[in-house]
């Protein structure tokens, strides 16, 4: 069978020039594409954010008129999630899955290709907005009628790219499902799968079920104020609130869509660097398919103050409540997966153990809100805005610098800087407390989310806090720093790279060739990940 | 599976990716402009969008089928291919789940809570009455003919042109059937006349389609803008319509294709693949025909 090795004419010649990145059908290609947009993303939100930062510095108004500040927030957030969280995902799923089931490459290469090049495309049109008439989308980034629809010329644009980013979310979420169902190497069974590679089947079958709704959502924004339809509008029989229901219903699995990887790239560090197997591994895989499932039935904790029926706001207020319990599973296994290990502490480490304890606290403030007569107060304050970024910046984005550290010097072939990669972990860490911490305070005291301008209470954190983000904004930049020094030399990184790592992917040289497993190896209990 | 690692096959870089991500660029754009009233310049570059989508589609599937004829492909490759389909379709079901779940949450809640005792009933629309199919909107109930939403005269009853597609979409259900097992006996021209029988049935059901709506516009005033009613009506049944056209026009293809003798018995998953289109078009308008036109 082996004799059969088709298409070994073109291994490892790469394809040069402009031609390999636009054309590319490499997995190790399309992902770092994948990365370095996600990367680019990330400081154009940023930018985003300091504009809205710099504007809280002071209450008052300061530097930008509301529309415009309402602007940032909305396309801030937009950029984020689609821009830059999504896309660093994939493209840790697109380096990391083949290599770790044994694979060739994904199972539909083009349509990865396409996947990618989407991004860039759909990025375009929504930033576009801002130079329309009407200006960029300024109703929030849930596009809630009918405010979204007071927009301009940019409405048609916004809609567009969501189209745009849910076809390239579904198209990849579907070369994942392909790839890990049908490329994994011999003896590569489900329950030995890497679990980084578990959480993404998952997430990639939230992606299928969730993105459609989305598209569906936002046409009916569209067709309600361009062709006269009155889903949203009671006037004709429709109702706004429908509106958050179906946006909802994807809008909560979008966060789980963001989480899952990161989870999946700390169950790897974790074990790696407390020199043990995952601590629970079948019940990681359980818990994980449970958030996942109970993801879609817990939509409406968004929509606690907008007058459901009592049963609706106790099934949802339960609902919400009852996903503490697969949470706290995953929570304690990598606890126990610490416990007793002879641990060290490099920055992949440092970073996984920050998403412990920082995403917890987002965790916690979650469950706050979820008790539906508590929310009636939190509801769009700053509590909010302290919650989400708690689980999305020192928990998602953590988790995936943390995966960036861990695998950069199996995809470079060069250590990073160990001194500055823990530089960056501690201004990190800092700074954000400093940023989100204080909004729990300001929150609680009623500040509320999205509005230029406040109260003097709020004057004194609100100070601090723009610090906080200032400070956040310029430790990226020592991300950017080691990347940068990682790519271009360094002290040699071995095939295992790390001392405790196990798996497929460790046993490749550092840097992988450019086809990897073109012949597929034979996957043992012994080589296999946990 | 794992008989069939031995030879991976993985394609050559390729343009159509990025041909087809420009095509849709480019539509998006035109068609925004169009939105926006730029018609002029909007709608060239929408038709040109289009333009490069029909040839993507051409070359990037003419690719496919080149490597496929000429034995590139595997077994597993085979199972990409299906594994991507059935997800592809299932993505698509999820799509109509949000106008299905549009139609429903408008009959069992809003539509009800605006009529009743309610407060925008008590305050807004005290005339409205919350009835299914929604003849009058709230709006119209206070602002009679000025409304911007138009009264329904009539709509169209389940036991007409929708019983005759119902009957026609699932007797196409049967007739690309006996064109697989056709295929699979190796019988080539019952295949095809089984399919061209399928595709005439597709295109018989659009036409149908086309002159309900041209009935529905013209006759009984039931347009996308006569409230919700018109808006679930028109969305859920123009997705479909639009998603047959697509499927029967798949359908003609695999036709052409199987005149030329590109499927063996074995080997025809691009037939499975729209036959599979064909059955989730023919499911979905068992809904439609259910919860829109019937009960
Ligand atoms: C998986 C990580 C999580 C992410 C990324 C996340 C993200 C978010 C975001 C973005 C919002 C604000 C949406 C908006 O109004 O713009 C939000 C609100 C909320 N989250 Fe989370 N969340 C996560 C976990 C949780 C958990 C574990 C719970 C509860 C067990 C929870 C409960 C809530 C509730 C109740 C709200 C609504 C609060 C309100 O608007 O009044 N979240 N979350
Ligand atoms: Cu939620």
């Amino acid at each position: 069978m082996s004799e059969a090795v088709l298409h070994d004419d073109h291994h490892d010649h790469k394809p040069t020039g402009i031609g390999r990145w636009l054309f590319s059908t490499n997995h190790k290609d399309i992902g770092t594409m994948y990365l370095v947009f996600a990367l680019i993303m990330f400081f154009v939100g940023g930018a985003m954010s300091m504009v809205i930062r710099a504007e809280l510095f002071q209450p008052g108004m300061q530097y930008v008129d509301p529309q415009f500040y309402n602007s940032m927030v909305t396309v801030h957030a937009l950029v984020m999630i689609f821009g830059a969280l999504m896309p660093a995902g994939v493209g840790l799923a697109n380096w990391m899955i083949p290599m770790m089931i044994g694979a060739p490459d994904m199972a539909l290469p083009r349509m990865n290709n396409m996947s990618f090049w989407i991004l860039p495309f759909a990025a375009t049109l929504l930033i576009s907005t801002f130079f329309m008439q009407g200006g960029a989308p300024a109703g929030g980034w849930t596009m809630y009628p009918p405010l979204i629809l007071q927009l301009g010329d940019g409405l048609p644009y916004l809609v567009f790219a969501v189209h745009f980013l849910g076809v390239s979310s579904i198209m990849g979420a579907i070369n994942i499902i392909a790839t890990v169902f049908n490329m994994r190497a011999p003896g590569m069974t489900f329950m030995r799968l890497p679990l980084f590679v578990w959480t993404w089947i998952i997430t990639a079958f939230l992606l299928i079920a969730s993105m459609p709704v989305l598209a569906g959502a936002v046409t009916m924004l569209l067709t309600d104020k361009y062709f006269g339809t009155a889903f949203f509008d009671a006037a004709g029989g429709g109702d706004p609130l429908m509106f958050q229901h179906i946006f909802w219903f994807f809008g909560h699995p979008e966060v789980y869509i963001l989480v899952l990887p990161a989870f999946g790239v700390i169950s790897q560090i974790i074990p790696t660097f407390s020199r043990k197997p995952l601590f629970g591994y079948t019940s990681m895989v359980y818990a994980t398919a449970s958030i996942a499932f109970l993801s879609f039935f817990v939509w409406a904790h968004h929509m606690f103050t907008v007058g459901m029926p009592l049963t609706g706001e106790l099934f949802f207020m339960y609902a919400t409540m009852s996903i503490a319990v697969p949470t706290g599973v995953k929570i304690f296994n990598w606890m126990a997966t610490m416990w007793k290990g002879s641990m060290t502490f490099e920055t992949p480490m440092l970073f996984a153990i920050g998403v412990l304890f920082m995403f917890s606290i987002g965790g916690f403030s979650g469950l706050m809100m979820g008790i539906t007569p508590v929310d009636f107060q939190y509801h769009d304050t700053y509590f909010i805005v302290a919650h989400f970024h708690y689980v999305i910046v020192p928990g998602i984005i953590f988790g995936l610098m943390g995966g960036i550290y861990f695998w950069l010097p199996k995809w470079t072939g060069n250590m990073y800087d160990e001194k500055l990669g823990k530089l960056h972990f501690w201004c990190s860490t800092i700074s954000v407390n400093i940023l989100f911490f204080p909004m729990h305070f300001i929150g609680l005291a009623g500040m509320p989310r999205r509005i230029p301008d406040y109260n003097v209470q709020f004057a004194d954190w609100n100070v601090i806090i723009s610090l906080g983000g200032v400070a956040f904004g310029l430790s990226q930049l020592i991300l950017v720093w080691v990347v940068i020094k990682c790519v271009r030399g360094g002290e040699k990184a071995g095939d295992q790279v790390w001392e405790g790592a196990h798996g497929l992917e460790w046993t490749l040289p550092s840097p992988p060739p450019f086809h990897t497993f073109t012949t597929p190896p034979e996957v043992t209990d012994a080589t296999a990940h946990s | 599976m794992s008989d069939s690692h031995g030879a991976y096959f993985i394609p050559e870089p390729s343009r159509w990716p990025i041909v087809g991500t420009l095509a849709l660029f480019l539509m998006f754009v035109g068609g925004g402009m169009v939105l926006n009233g730029y018609i002029g310049n909007g709608q060239y570059i929408l038709g040109l969008g289009f333009l490069a989508l029909v040839y993507l589609f051409y070359g990037w599937f003419k690719d496919v089928i080149d490597e496929s004829i000429s034995g590139k492909y595997n077994e597993q490759v085979d199972i990409s291919f299906r594994w991507g389909m059935a997800w592809f379709i299932f993505s698509e079901v999820m799509f109509f789940a949000a106008f299905f779940g549009a139609l429903f949450y408008t009959r069992v809640l809003a539509v009800p809570w605006l009529g009743g005792d309610s407060v925008t009933n008590i305050f807004l629309w005290p005339d409205f009455q919350a009835v299914w199919p929604l003849l009058t909107t709230p709006d119209m109930s206070v602002t009679g003919l000025e409304s911007k939403y138009m009264a329904i005269k009539e709509v169209i009853p389940a036991w007409g042109i929708p019983a005759w597609n119902t009957a026609i979409l699932l007797s196409s259900g049967a007739t690309v059937t006996f064109a697989h097992w056709a295929l699979k006996k190796g019988n080539r021209s019952a295949l095809c006349w089984w399919l061209a029988a399928t595709v005439l049935l597709g295109f018989i059901f659009v036409y149908l389609q086309a002159s309900e709506y041209g009935h529905a516009y013209h006759e009984l005033d039931l347009t996308l803008k006569s409230g919700v009613y018109g808006s679930t009506f028109f969305m859920l049944t123009g997705f479909h319509g639009f998603h047959v056209t697509m499927g029967a026009t798949m359908l003609l293809v695999i036709l052409i294709r199987s005149m030329k003798g590109h499927f063996s018995a074995h080997n025809h998953f691009a037939f499975e693949a729209v036959a599979w289109y064909w059955h989730f078009v023919d499911v979905v308008w068992l809904g439609l025909f259910i919860f829109v036109y019937w009960i």
